[in-house]
């Protein structure tokens, strides 16, 4: 009997290399402790795992915890092997695939929302140009002074990028982004 | 204990915070920021330190040491390269699943950062092949951590951690807490349990089968004995087949009537036939590495497949399974027997009648025969002698890596589980030499042999000196074929058989280099001269070095080349010059 003469997707399901990349949103819930940022972002590269944003910041002081938000990229294969070679590492309390659990909710994405500071330089009308966009994107001006604009954006990422991009021709300096936030709709916590 | 009572300095918290966590061995080597521990070791009589040759091999020695009894291995090295050293037995203690603690100095906490002497980022190097790691800024963290460290070693998915302990912490004194008051992280707690609906589900499917097989793994050795008992007990309830990876061999005892050999890339025809062709399978506490499942998406394809793993993540990681049951194996093994002795209508045995004359029709190609020779040794003929000659003996085995290990594997018979040492997943040669000095300190009245190869054993072989130190009589027995045998067997699969630097041409004199360090050297190369020196190895009590002269072209087989599946087995009496050099093809190539 040949192998390739083996009947296919037989008895159990087969992995198949059909499968689509996704993007997909974690929630890590790790103690805050020297080097766990090290350890989540070791497993990504020693893995060869993507990312495509990264965020972490302490979110309960009393009890040491940080919330770290981590969009990657791979197939379902790889999304729940992520998952669980992140559950593995001993600072991890919990992890949530926030993609996976919209969709069990009924929405299509979870909340994702971005801030971005946005530095643009010139002067007549590409200036009035500039902040007439930052009214309509609802950007806050933080700094300012007669030859340049400091905005503050929040919201989806493609609206950033798109910010971003009309801001380029009027004189854009430098863009600092904080990565993605994340959290499910309704009332049930992570 | 007033509060004064246990206010002590970070060195006597170490020692304090060993003998409390059950330490009675350590291994390791001095150096200028361990050197505070090392005074408080020479103050104590309850714990003794093994001064090993090179950190390596006090890391090794303490897997051995943990594989051969079960408990936490410890090995103990100084700052900077030191600590570089054990990179290598920690890499390969994680690939094993061993548990091992090891405790390392760091330059003071005021240096850290500056390229001090001796200084490198111990935290930063082993978080990788670590299963935990910790920095220790402050000596009140430190009982804590030690204890936590044991703890994570040992429980779950058992691996190595690294405590790395600055030189000034190790002067300060500070407040030791017992394990009693430990408050262990709560973030990990592993899940012993299985679901009862898994296992009932895999009960169910087990019942089912017409094909059946049981494939188990270390996981099975790391459970602890009853795992191996209960494991025996499924396959005598069940009439099942089992076979075993290189890393679960001594569970199930080589002799029984359910036994098919090791599977792999080297193991028997009829345990690979049977899982390529097998209905369902059960696979317990192994993980579907590659050089077990040869070309996956030709694995077994027609099996329903029920996984037991403590690590939810070894899972659906290469093969995707019909049943994964997380837990530890002895209680789900507890479950998995009582939900079968309670099944309503156990299956016949006719259910099963027609897979095992199958069975035995595989088993009849015998895929482990060999041309026997008067005149020279055939390596696998001197396996099979020191098997004949050890196995009513209290024997613990050792291997270094390579094809001597190959050979072990298919001719020794284990028939207890913890009895057989060797580097499995990370294949590290230079492995079997410490190992067996370890366990031969665990275990002083056995007899501890190290199957070698002579190209391994010069990787670790300064430990010999160590053994001598410390009245360890291992032997070493060297399946001397003056090659790098698994790479030139290689080279002739895939590279045409240009024996690049596969062959070593200034070969050491072994048994005067056993002699030099004191010990005793044998050298064999009739075989009719094999049985007696075998003997005369057994009976020194000093250490030995045994230059077994084999047949220097022998190759491993059976074995599924790269890239094939478990039904491409190329069989020793197929295996001629031309098969070889066409085993593999131009994918299988880039595989290794």
């Amino acid at each position: 009997m040949n192998a390739h003469l083996q009947p296919t997707g037989s008895a159990y399901f087969i992995a198949k290399e059909t499968q689509v990349a996704e993007s997909h949103t974690l929630s890590v819930l790790v103690d805050n402790e020297p080097g766990v940022l090290a350890r989540v972002i070791g497993l990504f590269s020693g893995r060869g795992y993507n990312i495509e944003s990264l965020t972490v910041s302490e979110t309960e002081h009393q009890a040491h915890l940080s919330r770290i938000t981590i969009v990657t990229r791979g197939t379902p294969h790889v999304l729940e092997q992520i998952k669980a070679q992140l559950e593995r590492i001993v600072p991890v309390h919990r992890v949530v695939d926030l993609t996976v659990r919209a969709r069990d909710l009924g929405h299509e994405r979870p909340l994702e929302r971005e801030l971005a500071l946005v530095k643009v330089s010139g002067v007549g009308e590409n200036r009035v140009e500039a902040l007439r966009l930052a009214d309509a994107f609802r950007a806050n001006v933080i700094d300012a002074n007669i030859e340049h604009f400091v905005f503050e954006i929040t919201g989806k990422v493609s609206k950033i990028d798109q910010f971003i991009a009309i801001m380029k021709p009027l004189g854009l300096i430098e863009v600092c982004r904080t990565g993605i936030a994340a959290m499910n709709r309704g009332p049930q916590g992570m | 204990m007033t509060g004064k009572d246990n206010q002590m300095t970070g060195a006597e918290i170490v020692l304090k915070a060993l003998k409390d966590n059950g330490v009675e061995h350590i291994f390791g080597y001095p150096g200028g920021a361990v050197l505070p521990i090392y005074d408080e070791i020479f103050q104590q009589d309850d714990i003794q330190h093994i001064l090993v040759r090179h950190e390596q091999g006090a890391g090794h020695a303490a897997e051995g040491y943990a594989r051969s009894t079960g408990k936490v291995g410890v090995m103990l090295v100084t700052s900077g390269p030191g600590a570089t050293n054990a990179v290598t037995p920690l890499q390969d203690a994680l690939m094993d699943s061993v548990p091992l603690v090891c405790l390392s100095g760091q330059v003071p906490t005021t240096l850290i950062g500056s390229d001090a002497f001796q200084e490198c980022d111990t935290v930063g190097i082993t978080r990788p092949c670590t299963k935990h790691n910790w920095l220790v800024k402050d000596v009140n963290d430190l009982a804590r951590i030690i204890h936590e460290a044991f703890r994570i070693a040992q429980s779950g998915r058992p691996g190595p951690v690294v405590v790395d302990i600055p030189k000034d912490i190790q002067f300060a004194t500070g407040t030791y807490t017992p394990p009693s008051d430990h408050v262990a992280q709560k973030s990990y707690q592993p899940k012993l349990q299985g679901d009862l609906n898994a296992i009932k589900a895999a009960v169910e499917l087990m019942a089912t089968a017409r094909r059946p097989v049981i494939y188990s793994g270390g996981g099975v050795v790391n459970s602890g004995p009853e795992a191996s008992k209960l494991l025996r007990e499924l396959v005598e309830l069940t009439g099942f087949p089992i076979t075993s990876t290189l890393m679960g061999l001594g569970s199930y005892p080589a002799s029984g009537k359910s036994w098919l050999g090791m599977l792999g890339m080297h193991g028997s025809y009829e345990a690979n036939m049977t899982m390529h062709d097998c209905d369902v399978m059960v696979c317990i506490g192994a993980r579907f590495d590659d050089r077990i499942t040869g070309r996956l998406n030709a694995f077994s394809p027609n099996s329903k497949k029920i996984h037991i793993d403590i690590d939810p993540s070894s899972i659906n990681k290469n093969v995707r399974v019909d049943v994964g049951i997380v837990g530890d194996i002895t209680h789900v093994l507890e479950d998995m027997v009582r939900l079968w002795r309670a099944l309503p209508k156990k299956p016949e045995a006719a259910q099963t009648a027609d897979w095992w004359s199958q069975i035995d029709k595989w088993r009849a190609r015998k895929s482990f025969a060999y041309t026997k020779s008067n005149d020279v040794i055939m390596p696998q003929y001197a396996i099979e002698r020191l098997y004949e000659l050890t196995k009513d003996r209290d024997t613990y085995i050792t291997t270094e890596v390579g094809q001597h290990q190959m050979w072990a594997a298919q001719y020794f018979g284990f028939e207890q589980p913890n009895r057989w040492m060797t580097s499995g997943g990370l294949g590290t040669m230079g492995y079997g030499l410490p190992a067996a000095l370890g366990v031969q300190i665990a275990h002083p009245e056995s007899l501890v042999i190290d199957i070698a190869g002579d190209a391994s054993i010069q990787m670790c072989i300064q430990e010999m000196s160590a053994a001598i130190q410390y009245n360890a009589p291992i032997k070493i027995f060297i399946l001397n074929n003056q090659y790098m045998g698994m790479v030139r067997q290689w080279q002739q699969l895939l590279h045409g058989n240009r024996l690049s630097n596969s062959y070593t041409e200034a070969m050491p004199d072994f048994v005067k280099l056993a002699e030099a360090y004191g010990a005793v050297g044998i050298r064999c190369d009739k075989p009719d001269a094999l049985d007696d020196a075998i003997l005369e190895m057994i009976n020194v009590k000093k250490p030995v070095i045994f230059d077994c002269r084999v047949a220097n072209l022998a190759n491993c087989f059976p074995m599924i080349p790269s890239g094939k599946a478990h039904n491409e087995m190329l069989l020793p009496d197929e295996a001629t010059d031309e098969a070889v050099a066409n085993a593999i093809d131009a994918k299988g190539r880039q595989l290794v």
